[in-house]
């Protein structure tokens, strides 16, 4: 089940933009690593995704059927 | 604060300058900051200058008479907004919104006249960051006003449901615009349409199919155009 934005740090280059962007202030920057508050829940805004200049992080929705 | 020649440096609009060239350049700019959500610029005021993103992330978007938002792009550090207004000395053509703390660099209009005089290099520049702004905004134009984005985007939905017949993995706006041959940004409209039109919930980091007949007919629309 989701529940964080994922990380990938192969791409992440640490410019720390999607930090300066989270709502929650759930994202942090330590060095040039970004990592997520695991006490934070996160709304899904994808705002972090969409700032993000080396596609490393991203919202990724599931996608079910629910009809009736 | 004193704006930095180095982070100047990084927008295309000065590159190929040398130092000396850059901190004199530097002289002519101005620093201001804005907190999240705060508006740098209202579509429809007067165009007073020319901005640079040095730190964090802004918003640039258009909103219909009905109130809907349609984000035309996010500018992130070293690039610009407001460049055709601030050239063309008229008025600004969209609302730019600060997505968190946001520092900018700002060039004002008489400003810019001189570097544009004074420095052919940077007006080569100019010439080329505005090409592929035009580039850039023609294919969202298409995107916008051909309308089968959406249809597109309610194949890629009814492909990737997880109906329990098949391995299927959860999908990321980005990655739906890249299926859908289109930005990230249109895919958000096109998401919010489907849901006003009852096909879809959105649900936080899931997309519910309510309707999956109504999303079949969708895509039977755009698949006949």
């Amino acid at each position: 089940m989701l529940d964080k934005p994922l990380i990938d740090p192969a791409k992440c280059d640490g410019c720390g933009v999607c930090v300066s962007v989270c709502r929650q202030a759930a994202l942090s920057l330590t060095g040039k690593t970004v990592s997520f508050s695991a006490e934070t829940e996160c709304p899904w805004c994808g705002d972090c995704e969409a700032v993000c200049p080396s596609g490393a992080i991203s919202c990724p929705y599931e996608i079910i059927v629910s009809e009736g | 604060m004193a704006v930095s020649p180095e982070l100047l440096a990084r927008s295309p609009y000065f590159a190929g300058l040398s130092t000396t060239q850059a901190q004199a350049v530097s002289q002519l700019v101005f620093e201001k900051s804005f907190t999240r959500d705060e508006i740098i610029i209202l579509e429809g005021e007067k165009a007073d200058a020319l901005y640079f993103v040095a730190s964090g992330a802004v918003k640039i978007f258009k909103t219909s008479a009905e109130g809907k938002e349609q984000i035309l792009e996010i500018i992130l550090p070293g690039n610009s907004f407001n460049d055709a207004a601030a050239l063309s000395g008229g008025t600004n053509r969209y609302t730019a919104q600060a997505m968190g703390a946001v520092v900018l660099y700002g060039l004002p209009r008489d400003k810019l006249e001189i570097l544009l005089k004074d420095y052919h290099r940077v007006a080569r520049n100019v010439i080329g960051v505005l090409a592929d702004q035009i580039l850039r905004l023609t294919a969202l134009v298409a995107d916008l006003s051909f309308r089968t984005v959406t249809g597109r985007l309610a194949r890629i939905l009814l492909d990737y449901a997880a109906d329990g017949s098949r391995d299927v993995r959860p999908l990321s706006q980005r990655e739906m615009a890249a299926m859908a041959g289109t930005v990230r940004e249109v895919v958000g409209r096109s998401l919010k349409e489907l849901a006003d039109r009852g096909a879809i919930n959105l649900d936080r980091h899931r997309i519910v199919i309510k309707d999956r007949k109504a999303l079949d007919n969708i895509a039977g629309a755009a698949d006949e155009t």
